[in-house]
């Protein structure tokens, strides 16, 4: 077997290998730090595989014109920061409630506000939850390394596809502008999942039908099939209701055809947990830090492990739980004044003490910080 | 209270750490993104460069690490440097507490006029650059050579495709010849600094 070429890549670039391995073919997109050359990345690349890149009048106009792009049945994407997706989440509501998959790639940087721009964090892990108003169940996936970037914007368009709705790929400073080594993988390596088309006749084609799973076929617009498109709360042939026996089915079917099947959305990693007494558990560049601060306690004899989320929501209950059941303790670490933290603590039960370490200087979370915060806790 | 760990707390050994530091402008970033390609060329290593800049263009401090290892790369930024380069004083003063005890100090005599140590290397890039390559943009460049012709980490050769890649149209020659200028001072110094022991 050859051995595969490795190049050394930035994660921001990791993300267009990996959204135009997943079919990719329109970006729209506003540049934004640190978030640019995911922009930059599709500009180059969409052109030379027939896709279409634009750059919009801001973030506003990107989102919708991904949403329209994939309404039309192409994958798409768009990429910003913090202050950006501020500014998106209005319309992420309405791809939440056209049950349309789009990809959001948010390279999360030091807020509120412009914040920091060079600078990185985690604090937007709970605005990629609850960020737009209303009832809905958001999915986000976030990478670790380089390599990672690619293979999880490969995930998020899959989740995005197989269930009709926006994935947020949730990366922060450090990854998005790390280099690593990468392998593009091999045309068939990864799985790809595409959306369900209708196979019934125009005429018969019911476009939010109540189907078993929850997810409806979904037809692109100029293909045949007449459908209604609105973020007002509607029926299933897409028209506006304001009546309960409706609107209620309507909503449990947004959140069913998740939550019913979130085991397929969980992916963690963990590492010396099964007879650790303490265990880390964080997402993206923490994990990073989190493992090598295990590695180097596990040599001082202490029985700690990790459990990286990549899967952030939904939130992996079950599983967490599972991998934390042999801990007495565990630690929270993120880049943020506390977010994930809540979410550990609404899951696992009272007999594990759950203790936090947080930085939101900008600062990366370094392996002696968390192994003083173990050795603290021990 | 049960027994405390952190004094058995050892820097893992199968990683390499430099970092490259200056002042924004100085190309401290696009020379550790050369550097990590030029040791990344054969594919065989692991290898995470990663930079840390404020939102300004020219000025303030910025530094750029490359790590390297043979196994997988947990932590991506430098714990403790195995070699530091400092452009400036500013970044000398600033990242000389993260140089390990043995680690390989590289000075820019240029700019730089209060070294902490005994143990470093010293060449005047920035006058080299000007001087003997014909601008001082290259001065990176010729700092590059250097760290090659140092640590062995790379060669000659590798490491003009490296810098060719990522070099302008038009300004080949020059950067073909700072490669040249710090690779031949590298070695100077390196034989000064061995023939003495």
């Amino acid at each position: 077997m050859a051995i595969k070429k490795r190049h050394l890549m930035l994660g921001n670039m990791a993300c267009v290998h990996g959204a135009i391995y997943a079919g990719m073919k329109f970006f729209a997109g506003y540049p934004i730090t640190p978030s640019t050359e995911v922009a930059e990345g599709c500009a180059r690349e969409l052109p030379k595989i027939g896709g279409k890149f634009i750059q919009m009048e801001d973030e506003i106009g990107s989102i919708a014109a991904i949403i329209g792009a994939s309404v039309a049945g192409v994958k798409s994407m768009t990429a910003t920061s913090g202050p950006g997706y501020s500014l998106m989440v209005e319309n992420i509501g309405y791809a939440y409630m056209t049950e349309t998959p789009v990809v959001i790639i948010n390279v999360q940087r030091g807020g509120p506000s412009t914040g920091m721009p060079t600078k990185g964090s985690q604090a937007d892990t709970m605005q990629a939850r609850w960020g737009t108003h209303g009832d809905y169940t958001a999915i986000a996936v976030a990478p670790s390394t380089v390599q990672e970037c690619l293979t999880e914007t490969v995930r998020a368009f899959n989740l995005a596809e197989r269930f009709r709705t926006p994935v947020t790929v949730l990366l922060d400073e450090v990854i998005g502008h790390s280099r690593e080594m990468v392998t593009i993988p091999e045309k068939g390596e990864l799985q790809i999942y595409n959306r369900i088309k209708p196979a019934c006749k125009p005429e018969d084609y019911v476009p939010f039908e109540m189907t078993p799973n929850g997810v409806s076929p979904m037809a692109g617009l100029g293909e045949g099939y007449r459908f209604n498109v609105t973020g007002l709360t509607h029926d299933i042939m897409g028209f506006t209701t304001n009546r309960p026996d409706e609107v209620a089915p309507k909503l449990d079917k947004l959140a069913g055809k998740i939550l019913n099947y979130r085991d397929e959305t969980v992916k963690m990693r963990m590492e010396m947990m099964p007879d650790a007494e303490i265990a880390f558990i964080s997402y993206g560049s923490v994990s990073r830090a989190a493992l090598q601060a295990v590695m180097l306690a596990r040599k001082a004899g202490v029985k700690v492990g990790t459990v990286q989320l990549y899967t952030i929501w939904p939130f992996p209950d079950k599983q967490l739980i599972e991998a934390c059941s042999g801990c007495k303790k565990v630690i929270v670490g993120e880049l943020n004044m506390g977010q994930l933290v809540y979410e550990v603590a609404r899951v696992l039960p009272d007999n594990i003490q759950i203790h936090a370490i947080q930085r939101y200087d900008g600062e990366f979370l370094t392996p002696m910080q968390l192994l003083e915060k173990l050795d603290e806790v021990i | 209270m049960t027994q405390k760990f952190l004094d058995k707390i050892e820097i893992p050994r199968d990683r390499f750490e430099l970092r490259l530091s200056g002042s924004g402008g100085q190309g401290m970033i696009l020379a550790s993104v050369i550097l990590g390609e030029a040791i990344g060329a054969d594919g065989t290593k692991n290898i995470t460069q990663s930079q840390s800049y404020g939102p300004e263009a020219r000025g303030g401090a910025s530094k750029a690490d490359v790590v390297v290892s043979s196994s997988e790369i947990f932590y991506p930024k430098a714990m403790k440097l195995d070699l530091l380069l400092a452009m400036t004083q500013e970044s000398l003063d600033k990242y000389y507490p993260d140089l390990k005890e043995n680690g390989t100090l590289i000075v820019d005599e240029t700019l730089v006029t209060e070294i902490p140590t005994d143990n470093y290397y010293a060449l005047p890039f920035t006058r080299l650059a000007r001087e003997e390559a014909g601008h001082v943009m290259v001065a990176n460049v010729i700092a590059l050579g250097a760290i090659g012709a140092i640590t062995g980490m790379v060669s000659h050769e590798v490491l003009v495709e490296a810098v060719l890649a990522r070099a302008p149209r038009g300004t080949e020659d020059k950067n073909r010849k700072a490669v040249e200028i710090g690779f031949r001072e590298g070695a100077r110094l390196l034989k000064e600094k061995t023939g003495n022991k």
